[in-house]
């Protein structure tokens, strides 16, 4: 559907390098990376507000580098919304339908239509200084989805919200996706690109390190950035189960890890951090609730200390100091006791 | 209740002294003129048409020379380009240069023999000595007040939402008129109302360019010289009293509209 291909991008004192991406249709396609890496630029360069220095952008096949930005049939909301202040809600979401085909009445009913689908219809004839920043992010989704844009660029579209209104707008995003919207979206939040995307590309220093499916990005980061990027090692694909009052994370349907907390039986993943996990030669007693037993596998000196790898049915790091694994007398075959609290655990619901 | 510093009483007394210096003269002026005389100088046919011929000229000034001052103002806010620093000064140079010289330099490029002067004469348009060279003469002394304030409502539209238009599918015309322009029009509306009044005010530029027919600040000097300060002060009185109602009045209705949106918008509800 969308393609980039060996885009590059010069402007004043920031450079983007040979970008190549690959979005299909229905794609939720994220693009991930620290503040200042580029990302805003790329959507803008797909959106045709900057001109590549060399490369090619093909939408369904077609090349669309050189095309007007009035064009190319992307819809671009940025990140601080950009609602026209002078304007009312309707009259900013009637702004693309300027000069076209469809009558007032027609016209009305699209407006009515999408303001319902974001959940906006009661706005309609506020303005926007009357808003919040929630609001006026909706209203700038339904100001560029009504134009039907063939992708929907999301430029850090969470960013400036409490986690109240995250998760609302994520499941509004989410369902648009199921309805069929290919979306590309841009953010530094790692735990968004999980639970939103289908596909992540890792960018830095206006480069892409990585692209894959997020299994493939968190559980084999190509590089150090990727790996403390998104700060998981111990990264796995999960499905939460009830047990009374607590919550279970099933990885792969064998090992059973204790939740902190109360979840929707639902898939997702969980990251624990690896400076949590306390190797012992016998089983602890203690208030962690989560005890394995597993073997060394390897052991890997590391810039914090020593990275132990155990197979407890699968595969965990640890990261313990160097006097510690002497002292302990740890080597590699041995049968050793790991465990971690509940509240070491990060659950991503997906 | 905090209490006065030492310093800024100093300041306060500075400043009293400062706005008693601007009032007192008017004051004094506005004092000595008998309401009598007041009413009788306007009943004057001669006072009457000079106010007139100020008000219109300038008017008429300011809003044909607007028409190629704000887009240049739009370009000055938005794009780079060699020489800008350059063209700056040039559209400050008018407020620098002496009145009289300015007056000069018009005259000259305006008279019967100048290329727009043989211009004019052929399509029936004379400046010198008309009220199209008054126009002339208030719009080269007042249009840098419209284009510098354009140029600042303009850099107060931030380029992300003309950005945003243009990514919804405005061409770059329909996004300066629905976009730019309105959310800079209240500075190009305090330009335009400082134009004027600086057309209105002029003395030293028109003079040079058209004495006849006598706007009034000519008037106000030919009265005073030819009978001295008594017979000058009902006209600069009044003249004072028109222009102040004038703005008053233009001041009101510019900010009126922005209310009236705000109000009629919670009406729509």
């Amino acid at each position: 559907m969308l393609e980039l291909r060996d885009v590059s991008v010069s402007f004043a004192n920031f450079n983007l390098r040979s970008i190549n991406i690959s979005v299909e249709k229905g794609d939720y396609f994220i693009l991930l990376g620290i503040s200042g890496a580029g990302k805003s630029m790329l959507l803008e360069t797909i959106a045709g507000l900057v001109t590549p220095k060399q490369g090619s952008i093909l939408l369904e096949g077609r090349d669309i580098t050189n095309e007007k930005i009035q064009r190319r049939s992307v819809g671009l909301v940025f990140q601080d919304h950009a609602i026209f202040p002078h304007m009312s809600v309707k009259e900013n979401i009637a702004y693309p339908l300027h000069g076209r085909h469809e009558t007032p009445s027609e016209k009305k009913s699209k407006i009515q239509k999408i303001a319902e689908q974001i959940g906006i219809s009661m706005l309609l004839n506020r303005k926007p200084s009357t808003l919040s920043g929630g609001e006026l992010q909706r209203v700038a989704l339904a100001r560029t989805l009504i134009q039907e844009p063939k992708v929907l660029l999301l430029d850090e579209p969470l960013a400036s919200m409490d986690t109240q209104l995250r998760s609302g707008l994520r499941g509004l995003l989410r369902k648009l996706n199921r309805n069929g919207q290919t979306i590309v979206h841009v953010t530094h939040d790692y735990e968004e690109a999980l639970s939103l995307g289908n596909k992540i590309a890792v960018i830095h220093n206006g480069e892409i390190l990585q692209t894959g499916s997020p299994m493939e990005v968190f559980r084999q980061p190509k590089s150090e950035f990727v790996a403390h990027f998104t700060g998981a090692k111990n990264f796995y694909q999960v499905r939460t189960l009830k047990r009374g009052d607590y919550s279970v994370a099933l990885v792969n349907d064998k090992v059973c890890i204790h939740l902190a907390g109360e979840f929707e039986e639902t898939n997702g993943y969980i990251n624990i951090r690896e400076e949590s996990i306390i190797i012992s030669h016998n089983r602890i007693e203690s208030s962690a609730v989560n005890n394995f037993e597993g073997t060394v596998k390897d052991i890997i000196p590391s810039r914090t200390g020593m990275e132990v790898v155990i197979d407890m049915g699968i595969l965990i790091h640890a990261v313990i100091t160097r006097e510690s694994l002497i002292q302990l007398e740890i080597s590699e075959g041995n049968s050793v006791w790991i465990s971690f609290k509940a509240t070491a655990i990060r659950f991503i619901p997906a | 209740m905090s209490k006065l510093q030492p310093i800024q009483l100093v300041f306060i007394l500075l400043g009293a002294l400062i706005l008693l210096f601007i009032i007192s003269p008017l004051l004094g002026m506005f004092l000595a003129t008998s309401p009598v005389s007041l009413f009788e100088t306007a009943k004057e046919a001669e006072v009457q048409q000079s106010i007139w011929l100020t008000l219109w000229t300038s008017m008429l000034a300011t809003i044909l020379f607007s028409v190629a001052a704000i887009p240049l103002a739009f370009l000055m806010a938005r794009k780079t380009f060699p020489l800008k620093k350059l063209i700056t000064g040039i559209i400050d140079l008018p407020v620098v240069i002496p009145h009289s010289a300015a007056g000069i330099a018009i005259l000259g490029f305006v008279s019967r023999n100048s290329v727009l002067g043989k211009i004019g004469s052929s399509i029936g348009l004379d400046f010198v000595g008309k009220p199209a060279g008054i126009a002339v003469a208030m719009a080269f002394v007042s249009i840098p007040y419209l284009i510098n304030a354009a140029r600042d409502g303009f850099s107060g539209v931030p380029v992300r939402l003309e950005n945003a238009a243009l990514s919804l599918g405005a061409s770059p015309s329909r996004v300066f008129f629905t976009i730019s322009l309105p959310l800079a029009w209240r500075n190009i509306v305090s330009g335009l109302i400082l134009m004027f009044a600086r057309g209105m005010s002029e003395f030293g530029a028109i003079i040079v360019v058209a004495y006849h027919p006598m706007v009034t600040p000519v008037l106000i000097y030919e009265r005073f010289g030819a009978f001295g300060l008594k017979y000058a002060r009902p006209v600069s009185v009044l003249f004072i009293l028109i222009s102040l109602t004038v703005f008053i009045l233009l001041r009101f209705l510019a900010r009126d509209k922005e209310d009236l949106e705000t109000s009629h918008n919670s009406v729509k509800r």
